[in-house]
């Protein structure tokens, strides 16, 4: 185990603790820069995806995780990233132009969902921002005008310096691992600066926060324009990725994807968007993959256990139509929530932390280290 | 002019008189405690101060100013700050991070400016780093830097929430019952704690406490408050001879 002999101020600010971390962050850079020339382009495919998730659950995370405040409606943020960034490409201005403008008015209308969300809290809050995501779907939905409707907009690839990039090529992975390094890197300043540690405070105690000088209402209305804006940056990437938006792409089901991105990767850190995003991402074609194969597996178990050839033939169409049943992938989503906030509080990030820390202190890991103690209850008087 | 001054201060709840016109003063530097039964009033006349309630009518001045109409996070902001009877800390943070929100009312920084973590915003992270440590070896948490608050003692949080206050630098200084659930040990470290930072920090004390032997060791003066009035005023030792303080507590 390392001990940090700390001998400066400086030891407590800087981004990573000790030089290891310049050795494993630089490797895991490394590999991600080389990944275009190796990885399928399926794969390469993916991955865009995983940065675009991951860099909408840093998003949240501000809100979420740091601010204490839930959303449901980060998938209407997301919708008017790529919308602005639809209709203004189709008025031929230019990227760097549309992207920013995507960001900032998104930001803007975040900060404005922010304001009824001063007087909310929990549940209602979440509810609020469901309302806000629905209202957002039914106008593009509506405004045919500007969003063509249900009909969609088509998005045409992203023009850097007058060179088309396409979707596929390793330069748009490159800008999407860039906006996703670019957004943790500042998130990771803002969170070791005043304004990130007003949003824990809130997240903690409001009334404790409002008597060291935080103006919550600012700060809370601060931390959804932000989180919006990100999201909305997103947005723009993630409608170039699919070269086709409409309203139904965004739906109440993303914003839930979004919510198991940060609660199954962890909502205490930034790994954990990372980790949630790439478990998302992966978990699509998983599913696909036992819906197509699990039947006949079965199918071929049921036979070695002396079933009939009838029967076998049987099982295989019963579990083929149980798998492709309108709504199992939500259900499956459900349980996974479910499951992950019942066992795996901390997420996946969590448990890497316990994994690291039982071989650092092998053989004397205590099983309660992360166990959560509640020694008194806080009064709730002053709320 | 007195340096902290209350006029008349009410707060009803309906029809209840959780406070009724209590009138009193703070001269700068002075520890002044407020003693009284359960239900005196003492919590919300701090409650008052820090802008959690707002009062039915009556004003308050600081230095010279009128603050009754305030909002809340501007109180810090002019050097009043508070510690809370039920421990408001944040739970899920270390306490560097617990204490440096102390500094807020300090930070100059714009939001940009801090995504961007230019010089100017490392710079202005070091001086507040440093006033932090500075009240770290005041209070003695040297141990307890990077602990998080949730897996920490009563006892220890009672002092980082002081600590927490400290930070900001304040001109006046709030502290909601110091010693409630600490033991004889730590109490007489809050009683030291308390009389060092009028004389070697020089902030003026407003306190609200049960323990009579805390308040008669560190107290210049005391007031005794029952039903949301004012019984006595006055030397420690004057209030509780005082016959009304006497009845108040004991019922006769």
């Amino acid at each position: 185990m390392r001990f940090l002999f700390k001998t400066d101020y400086e030891d407590d600010i800087r981004l990573f603790p000790h030089s290891g971390y310049y050795v494993s962050y630089g490797l895991l850079l490394a590999v991600l820069l080389i990944a275009p020339y190796v990885l399928s382009s399926y794969l390469m495919s993916q991955l865009v995806f995983v940065c675009i998730y991951a860099t909408v659950g840093v998003a949240l995370l501000i809100l979420t995780g740091f601010t204490g405040q839930a959303s449901l409606g980060h998938a209407a943020f997301l919708a008017i990233g790529a919308y602005t960034a639809a209709y203004l490409q189709k008025y031929g201005v230019p990227f760097p132009v549309y992207f920013l403008a995507a960001g900032l008015l998104t930001g803007l209308i975040g900060a404005l969902v922010g304001f009824p969300a001063l007087r909310l809290q929990g549940i209602y809050l979440v509810i609020a921002t469901i309302s806000f995501a629905f209202i957002v779907e039914e106008i593009l939905a509506r405004w045919e005008s500007v969003t063509n409707g249900n009909e969609g907009m088509r998005v045409k690839a992203v023009s850097l310096f007058g060179v088309a990039v396409s979707r596929d090529s390793p330069t748009f992975y490159f800008l999407c691992l860039a906006v996703l390094v670019l957004t943790i890197v500042g998130t990771l300043n803002l969170l070791r600066s005043p304004t990130g540690r007003a949003f824990v405070a809130i997240r903690d105690s409001e009334t404790a926060a409002r008597s060291m000088g935080v103006n919550v209402a600012l700060y809370k209305v601060k931390s959804f324009a932000i989180s919006a804006a990100i999201t909305g940056f997103a947005g723009v990437l993630f409608a170039h990725k699919l070269s086709f938006i409409s309203p139904e792409m965004f739906t109440l089901q993303l914003s839930i994807e979004f919510i198991i991105v940060i609660l199954i990767g962890g909502t205490f850190s930034l790994h954990g968007a990372v980790l949630g995003a790439i478990f998302i991402v992966m978990i699509d074609p998983f599913l696909t993959y036992l819906k197509d194969d699990m039947p006949g597996i079965i199918a071929g178990i049921a036979a070695t256990f002396g079933a009939g050839t009838q029967a076998a033939a049987n099982v295989q169409s019963k579990v083929a139509a149980f798998a492709s049943l309108n709504g199992l992938k939500g259900a499956i989503y459900g349980i996974i929530i479910v499951l992950f906030v019942l066992f795996e509080p901390l997420g996946l990030y969590g448990r890497w932390l316990k994994i690291k820390l039982f071989f650092q202190l092998f053989p004397l890991y205590k099983r309660a280290t992360f166990k959560r103690q509640k020694i008194y209850v806080k009064s709730e008087r002053n709320r | 002019m007195s340096y902290f001054r209350a006029e008349s201060l009410s707060l009803h709840f309906g029809g209840l008189k959780a406070v009724d016109a209590v009138s009193f003063a703070v001269e700068k530097g002075e520890i002044l405690s407020i003693i009284g039964p359960n239900g005196a009033g003492k919590s919300s006349i701090f409650n008052l101060i820090s802008r959690i309630y707002r009062p039915t009518s009556g004003r308050i001045f600081f230095e010279d100013q009128d603050i009754t109409e305030q909002p809340p996070h501007d109180i810090a902001r002019l050097g009043i700050a508070r510690t809370f009877q039920n421990i408001e800390l944040f739970e899920n943070a270390t306490v560097l991070s617990n204490l440096l929100v102390g500094r807020h009312r300090h930070s100059t920084t714009q939001l940009w400016q801090e995504l961007l973590f230019l010089p100017g915003v490392r710079a202005d992270e070091k001086v507040h780093r440093r006033r932090v440590e500075q009240v770290i070896e005041f209070l003695d948490l040297e141990p307890y830097r990077d602990k998080l608050i949730s897996g920490l003692p009563y006892g220890v949080r009672k002092v980082i929430e002081l600590a927490r206050a400290l930070c900001s630098e304040p001109k006046l200084i709030l502290l909601d019952e110091p010693s409630s659930g600490l033991n004889v040990e730590e109490t007489d470290d809050m009683s030291f704690w308390i009389r060092d930072l009028k004389s070697e920090l020089g902030v003026t004390v407003l306190m609200v406490e049960h323990d009579m032997a805390l308040v008669n060791r560190v107290s210049d003066r005391v007031i005794a408050l029952n039903y949301g009035r004012v019984l006595a005023m006055g030397s420690p030792a004057e209030v509780q001879e005082h016959p009304d303080v006497v009845a108040a507590y004991l019922g006769a």
